[in-house]
């Protein structure tokens, strides 16, 4: 199915607990060379037809109003699944 | 005076604030997240829990609820309105409050007797507090972490929007070490910690006097219906 995606991730100056989390896994196992780590989200979204740019607007603006709180988030990606194994439903 | 608490699938803390606002000489009223009605009410409470699961983010699907069209309407206009902790989310989700909520910089889970500084008494929801009371109030919270950009944070001060602060412990890594805010007009206010946890006196927090026997929270309730008093 024709999938757009929609990708967030926090603001750089924002504390990521998460990531701060992964960070000090990575240290434990000796993978030094990773110096941090930030967790975003990635929305895939199933539509019936073709996408079109009226889809991309919609998917732009959903992003920006509800996916994703612009206070202390940023939509980094908003497009077509970007091959046919990108999106997990296709 | 009539104080409407909504109730959202997924919140956990709407009972205990219809008794404390029964507590506080108000008459509760049960308002539904999926209604257009505030079934003129004087004020609203949003309360605790988890709105819709905090799926997306806390407090994000419940700021799009239906009732909320008629509660952001109703706090331009100037009605009273205190979000506690889920709450609070949902106010800055709905942006009526400014900043974010995000998950404790420690990533446990938090739950404790707080205590507070009442920094503004000027406010619907704290005018019967003296300036710079100190009070304890039950805190929990998984993302509790109050964040707001420099240029906000420094206009939170600057106008006396930091209404609760937390003292001794910063339990969730908050800004300023930021507990609770409201808007600059003052009638919307918003914080982590559970006011309505500390109104019944057995059931509150322990104090010096005696175990469980704290009942601060009870002054935000009387002080919202004094501030519509003094309205009316």
């Amino acid at each position: 199915m024709p999938t757009i995606v929609v990708e967030v991730m926090p603001k750089a100056e924002i504390l990521d607990p998460q990531g701060k989390a992964v960070a000090g896994a990575l240290v434990r196992l000796d993978k030094n060379e990773f110096t941090s780590v930030r967790i975003g989200k990635r929305f895939e979204l199933t539509v019936e037809g073709p996408i079109t740019d009226e889809l991309l607007a919609e998917a732009r603006e959903i992003a920006n109003d509800l996916l994703a709180n612009t206070v202390i988030e940023d939509v980094i990606y908003v497009g077509e699944a970007r091959s046919a194994d990108d999106a997990q439903g296709a | 005076m009539r104080i409407g608490v909504i109730t959202f699938p997924g919140s956990l803390d709407d009972r205990d604030a219809q008794r404390a606002v029964k507590l506080g000489g108000g008459e509760p009223v049960a308002l539904w997240h999926g209604d257009h009605d505030l079934k003129n009410v004087d004020a609203i409470v949003l309360p605790g829990g988890f709105s819709y699961g905090d799926y997306l983010r806390a407090g994000a699907i419940a700021a799009h609820s239906p009732i909320m069209s008629e509660v952001i309407a109703a706090a331009n206009g100037g009605m009273p309105v205190l979000g506690i902790c889920n709450g609070f989310q949902i106010l800055v989700e709905s942006h009526l409050l400014p900043g974010g909520l995000v998950r404790n910089d420690h990533g446990d889970f938090v739950c404790r007797d707080q205590k507070l500084r009442v920094e503004n008494v000027d406010t619907a929801w704290s005018n019967g507090f003296k300036e710079d009371e100190e009070i304890i109030i039950p805190l929990k919270n998984g993302e509790g972490g109050y964040i707001a950009d420099q240029a906000t944070l420094d206009r939170l001060e600057g106008e006396g929007q930091v209404v609760f602060r937390y003292l001794e412990v910063n339990p969730n890594g908050s800004a300023n070490d930021i507990a609770g805010i409201s808007n600059a007009r003052g009638n919307v206010v918003g914080l982590m910690p559970h006011p309505e946890h500390a109104t019944e006196p057995g059931f509150g927090p322990d104090t010096r006097v005696a175990m469980r026997s704290g009942t601060d929270g009870l002054t935000f309730f009387t002080s919202a219906i004094s501030s519509l008093m003094a309205n009316a």
